[in-house]
């Protein structure tokens, strides 16, 4: 009898367990209406925190302008698009494209949708709306290709960021520092004082670090030659820029494999660690962690990099045969209008791709960042998809894979070299 | 054809279930050989002949080769480890304790939960960081005084891909348990007897009459746990997420196809894969369906 019920018991259980995993659909699934009123299909991975605040603003004020048109946000959840890009693939390759879609701005998209004959170039709708006049002119040739615009940035945020810790830096009488060398000197201080001088997390934020050092490392010039073919891989400053990523790997904790980014700027603030070089969605993590600015943890440019923004952003695209193109155009005149940037990134925590933003919207840091991307030479990340298309640096992951592993610099220039000639614009 | 209405009607049954097999394993493994074989490199399909370019491409790659190194740590880590393990537990077992339900339950239910669970647990046991933010099996081992046992884990240069087997072990060797025990509780009495009165001690016993018995068994554990093996992606994903020096080739072969888009590799790398699952499971079917063929 008792095992009767246990049975029945277990049974009522598996049946609560389908009915819960059923009631729980996909956000993203919403059914379209009747194809009578016109409507735009956005596609994006949107689907949590601010980031989806962030959206949610941004449709208010699209249905607020465009009333007659039905907004359909078909987002799809996983962390960085990874799911979303996955799905986007397979719609794309049935030939049933949605209106829009979110993409990293730069060799990202070029690299995939462009060369797949995807996306249509926006340049009529940029000079319409008179973008060109308010986006940083250095930023329009990252997002171009052979003088075509392909996608509306939305918003900003900047790779080339040194968090530290102001508390830690006076108490062992360190400067921030500004060069390389100072950077170098700074940490050699602070390695003989027994902290640890710089936080470093998983393998992907290897790649960050090493984009900002090779970045402040070559300089302007030489580092967007890298990515259009003009700076030779092979050349003794970019051995001398490997040279500089190896010393800095040396100043780190011996057990970032083990650690997510969230981790290692939490070394920082909680003052086990001096500098973490990471994008400035960490601040949204420090605020989070009720962390003060100035206080609790301060920024500056990486070194080398003073002057510079590196950046990375989420834009929108206009598919090529979208079901409904003016209702894609709609939504792109709206994604890069002043009211719907204004409207998604203080929410986001990100700045405006546009630099007319109000900056009483924003904190202390977005507006330093607003500063700077409105002042300062704008070059791209690697990491977050701006100067390479993902088959280039997936190759020059397993390249750095191999060198964080072995600490050799002449094979993994070597592997650089061949990933720019297999997958980039090397000969 | 058909000698009877009987058979016509099992064939009809069986029909939709062959050809949903047929198109979907077979049809998508032939579909998989001929992207390995192209050029296809990029979202749009290229089905340009590439010869074996791709497979020759992979057997000079160093990607590849830590691949395959990692692989043959792990499998056998983890496979000798969960028999070993698993095999002890059951002839412990077999002793006739008391509680022996509840102690078959508790070494079993790791099998119930996913990889994706032990990972994320696992992840938090093994960490490696030192000093005072030292914990999970690092702080308890220090804490105990066992200080020579605190070590890097995962993060061990070379080594770190059999912290992951442990991992495995852990989930794994409970089902091997249960295996052993069903094939120890198989196992006449009488034989065990008919030994003792022959003047044989317990070891012996073990040695020449239970462990030749269970050979099948053994042969059966090692096949499944090869081939979950040779599969190993969500554990390692878990644990320490996509890095090199816990590469194998179910994450080479994810990111290859989609974070690089080189499809044709990823197809390539599949079907290297299946090859070498089949190498291990082929025979054993093979010799399953002859012993099991009715007389």
């Amino acid at each position: 009898m008792l095992k009767k019920s246990w049975y029945s018991l277990m049974a009522v259980l598996m049946v609560a367990v389908i009915v819960l995993s059923a009631c729980t659909t996909p956000v993203a699934t919403t059914e379209a209406p009747p194809a009578v009123a016109k409507e735009v299909e956005v596609f994006s991975w949107w689907t949590g925190g601010g980031e989806a605040a962030g959206l949610d603003a941004m449709i208010k004020v699209f249905n607020a302008k465009y009333p007659d048109i039905t907004f359909n946000n078909a987002a799809v959840a996983g962390g960085a698009g990874t799911n979303a890009r996955a799905v986007l693939a397979t719609r794309l390759q049935a030939g049933d494209p949605p209106d829009s879609w979110q993409g990293h701005a730069g060799q990202e998209l070029i690299g995939t949708y462009v060369a797949g004959g995807q996306i249509e170039p926006l340049n009529t709708l940029y000079e319409e709306q008179g973008w060109l006049a308010v986006m940083p002119q250095t930023l329009i040739p990252l997002i171009s290709d052979q003088g075509n615009i392909y996608s509306v940035p939305v918003n900003i945020h900047r790779a080339n960021v040194l968090w530290y810790n102001p508390k830690v830096l006076t108490d062992n009488n360190v400067a921030v520092p500004t060069t390389m060398d100072e950077w170098f000197a700074a940490m050699e201080t602070l390695k003989a004082a027994g902290v640890t001088p710089l936080a470093l997390g998983e393998q992907w934020t290897k790649m960050h670090l090493m984009e900002t050092v090779l970045l402040g490392s070559l300089g302007v010039d030489k580092y967007n030659g890298l990515w259009d073919g003009t700076t030779d891989w092979a050349s003794a400053e970019v051995t001398k820029a490997l040279e500089d990523f190896k010393m800095v790997l040396t100043y780190t904790n011996d057990d970032s494999t083990s650690l997510s980014w969230q981790d290692a700027a939490q070394l920082v603030v909680n003052g086990n660690a001096a500098f973490n070089v990471m994008g400035d969605w960490a601040e949204g993590y420090f605020r989070e962690l009720g962390k003060a600015p100035n206080t609790d943890y301060g920024w500056a440019p990486v070194p080398g990099s003073v002057g510079v923004f590196q950046f990375l952003s989420d834009s929108f695209v206009l598919a090529k045969g979208a079901p409904d193109a003016d209702g894609a155009k709609a939504w792109l005149t709206i994604a890069g209008s002043k009211e719907g940037q204004e409207a998604f990134n203080p929410v986001k925590g990100s700045i405006c791709a546009r630099t007319d933003c109000d900056k009483n919207l924003f904190g202390v840091y977005l507006q330093s960042a607003m500063a700077d991307w409105a002042s300062n030479t704008v070059v791209g990340s690697l990491t977050h998809g701006v100067v390479a298309n993902d088959s280039w640096k997936s190759e020059i992951d397993t390249a750095l894979g191999a060198f964080i592993a072995d600490q050799k610099v002449d094979v993994f220039q070597s592997a650089l070299v061949a990933a720019c000639v297999a997958s980039g614009p090397c000969k | 054809m058909f000698r009877n209405k009987d058979r016509y009607l099992s064939f009809l049954l069986v029909l939709p279930s062959i050809l949903a097999i047929l198109i979907f394993v077979y049809g998508f493994i032939a579909w998989s050989v001929r992207v390995s074989l192209s050029k296809w490199k990029g979202l749009t399909p290229d089905y340009t002949f590439a010869k074996l370019d791709n497979y020759i491409q992979l057997f000079q790659d160093p990607r590849f080769h830590l691949d395959i190194r990692n692989t043959v740590i792990f499998t056998v880590v983890f496979v000798f480890g969960c028999i070993i393990l698993g095999f002890f537990m059951a002839v412990m077992l077999d002793q006739g304790l008391k509680g022996e339900g509840f102690f078959r339950t508790l070494f079993l239910f790791p099998m119930a939960i996913s990889f994706i669970v032990t990972g994320v647990v696992w992840r938090w046991l093994m960490n490696p960081a030192t000093g005072d933010r030292t914990s999970g099996f690092n702080l308890l081992f220090s804490s105990l005084g066992l200080d020579f046992l605190v070590n890097r884990w995962h993060t061990t240069p070379t080594w770190g891909i059999a912290a992951i087997a442990l991992a495995a072990i852990w989930q794994m060797s409970g089902y091997t348990m249960a295996l052993y025990l069903a094939g120890l509780r198989s196992i006449p009495q009488e034989l065990k007897e008919a030994a003792r009165i022959d003047g044989a001690n317990e070891l012996q016993i073990y040695q020449h009459i239970v462990l030749p018995i269970l050979m099948p068994v053994s042969l059966s554990a090692l096949i499944i746990l090869g081939h979950i093996s040779l599969k190993v992606f969500d554990l390692i994903i878990a644990v320490a997420g996509k890095q090199y020096p816990l590469d194998v080739p179910a994450i080479y072969m994810w990111q290859s196809t989609f974070d690089g888009l080189f499809y044709a590799r990823g197809a390539a790398i599949g079907i290297l894969l299946l090859i070498s699952v089949a190498v291990l499971i082929i025979p054993y079917m093979r010799y399953t369906l002859k012993s099991e063929a009715p007389q």
